[in-house]
């Protein structure tokens, strides 16, 4: 059987041209770019290659890129950071309640430390008022950290606005760009935030490495102790070849990033419509337009997203669920609480996100199948004969 | 695929994408209605009973895998016990029957246990008012 994978937002599988990038940092140019033989310096100059790439992706400048372990990575360092370097001036910091665990845990790990967190709540679709930013703020904000758009419901936050109000009062503003970068242009100036995350294997990059966008000037404290790499704010031996793969896909997605986004909106758009006109009682979650080209989210009335899933699978179709079935603590995802989802509608929740690779004929195949495991789902619902 | 590829043994995929006796049951003897206070599922649980035996048994879920698996595997496990034989079928010997869940999961094998008890107790107070 032929594996549909329609999960892109969980992971991307690795470009073929990144790999090839990669492959030489393993074997002749292994090097540690900390020593002074060739060796090393060639190693280190394949670091300064792939941080001018990631740079270039989002406006910034090369030196305003630090490497990470990868997109949480990238989230803890800028949170902690930022919140450690600013104690003496505040002790509350914004966020909103749909941020991705990482943000969302680092946040409540310093709200134990003595800060005050406001989560921010969302409307229907998932956005965030930039009204409710601009009250939140008091003269000990130190930090307003706000997701580009959001990992399960794919809609875009107004980001730009945020990032006016932010630079207004001089509060410094993080963005999680994870799902975006790569995916939709982003540009660090236009969007006027200080730090921004990225995660390489979201964007057809290798896993373990990302990057935090620090705008120069911004205050916080380094993330890991020890050596002097990444100008002391990340010690540790770089992963050399995590980088150069991250670069690689910078690289590419420079080039790709509008032919992807309009190719893949178009294929978005065709699956939704396809999806509610076969299911009835399915609804789109989300935004309809403030969206991400890949995404598609819909709940489906009276079944459970975990048997959704389970039988997706057995069709070799890949795809998500917020569903409390699925998750380790039984609870729906914050996500779909937080945009004032029953438990109902939560349970029926189906992700399936879309990429590089994706074809007209496995979207084709889905609908084929999707209708018919909802139907066969259904009639052993018990909720079913009161509702309809 | 190996074992180690799947979240549920091979005995709950094989209920899951076949479950027995799904449906109600016309006229039936007790009927369970139980949810799940865990994750928020439900199960029904329809009996036919004769001279103390249940004869057929029917369900319909709306859960998980492990969920519908439990169902379909419960349904069986009670057809042709007296009630009191199916009062002492315990959620761990369904699980055990599936070869196994979740630690995660057993709640929902729990839910089986209760729709069956439920039914046999909607049964019994049925049968006393007769
Ligand atoms: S019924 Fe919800 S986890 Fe099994």
């Amino acid at each position: 059987m032929k594996r549909i994978y329609l999960d892109y937002a969980a992971t991307t599988p690795t470009h073929p041209e990144v790999v090839k990038a990669m492959l030489p940092y393993f074997t002749d140019a292994f090097g540690n770019p900390s020593s002074l033989y060739s060796y090393g310096q060639e190693s280190k100059g394949a670091i300064e290659k792939a941080r001018v790439e990631v740079a270039k992706l989002i406006g910034a400048r090369d030196e305003e890129i630090v490497f990470t372990s990868g997109g949480t990575g990238a989230d803890n360092f800028a949170i902690k950071g930022v919140a450690f370097a600013n104690e003496n001036k505040g002790n509350h910091l914004i966020t909103s309640s749909i941020e991705h665990y990482a943000v969302i845990e680092a946040s409540k790990f310093l709200g134990k430390k003595g800060f005050k967190v406001t989560y921010l709540p969302v409307d229907e679709y998932g956005l965030v008022d930039p009204g409710d930013v601009k009250k939140a703020i008091t003269n000990k904000t130190i930090l307003i950290s706000v997701m580009h758009a959001n990992n399960e419901m794919g809609t875009i936050e107004p980001i730009a606005e945020i990032g006016k109000i932010a630079s207004e009062e001089g509060i410094p503003f993080h963005v999680d760009a994870v799902q975006t970068v790569g995916h939709i242009p982003v540009d660090v100036n236009g969007l006027e935030v200080n730090l921004l995350s990225m995660s390489g294997h979201k964007l057809y990059g290798p896993k373990g490495v990302g990057a935090l966008y620090i705008r120069k000037g911004t205050k916080l404290v380094p993330f890991m102790h020890g050596g002097d790499q990444e100008r002391s704010r990340r010690a540790g031996t770089e992963n050399v070849p995590g980088i150069v793969g991250f670069g690689k896909a910078a690289e590419i997605a420079q080039q790709e990033v509008d032919k992807e986004a309009e190719h893949l909106s178009y294929l978005r758009d065709k699956f939704i419509k396809g999806i509610l006109r076969q299911i009835d009682h399915a609804h789109l979650n989300g935004h309809p337009s403030r969206r991400l080209p890949n995404n598609v989210n819909v709940s489906v009335d009276f079944v459970e997203g975990e048997s959704m899933l389970l039988n997706l699978d057995l069709e070799g179709i890949c795809t998500s669920t917020g569903s409390a079935c699925s998750s380790s603590s039984l609870e729906p995802s914050h996500v779909l609480l937080a945009m004032g989802f029953s438990h109902e509608k939560a349970h029926g929740s189906l992700r399936l996100t879309l990429g590089k690779w994706t074809t007209d004929q496995e979207i084709e195949r889905v609908l084929e199948v999707l209708p018919k495991i909802v139907a066969n789902l259904r009639s052993m619902s018990p909720l079913l004969k009161s509702n309809i | 695929m190996g074992d180690m590829d799947s979240l549920y043994s091979k005995k709950v995929m094989e209920h899951f994408k076949n479950p027995r006796n799904v449906g109600e049951i016309e006229n039936p003897d007790g009927i369970g209605h139980v949810g799940n206070p865990v994750c928020g599922d439900i199960m029904e649980l329809y009996i036919k009973v004769n001279n103390g035996t249940i004869v057929d048994a029917k369900f319909k879920t709306f859960g998980c895998g492990a969920a519908i698996a439990t169902s379909s595997m419960v349904t069986e496990m009670v057809k042709g016990k007296s009630v009191e034989e199916a009062l002492e079928i315990s959620n761990r010997a369904v699980a055990e029957a599936l070869g196994g869940l979740p630690p995660i999961k057993m709640h929902c094998s729990v839910l089986a246990e209760e729709a069956l008890k439920s039914a046999i107790d909607d049964y019994l107070n049925k049968s006393k008012g007769r």
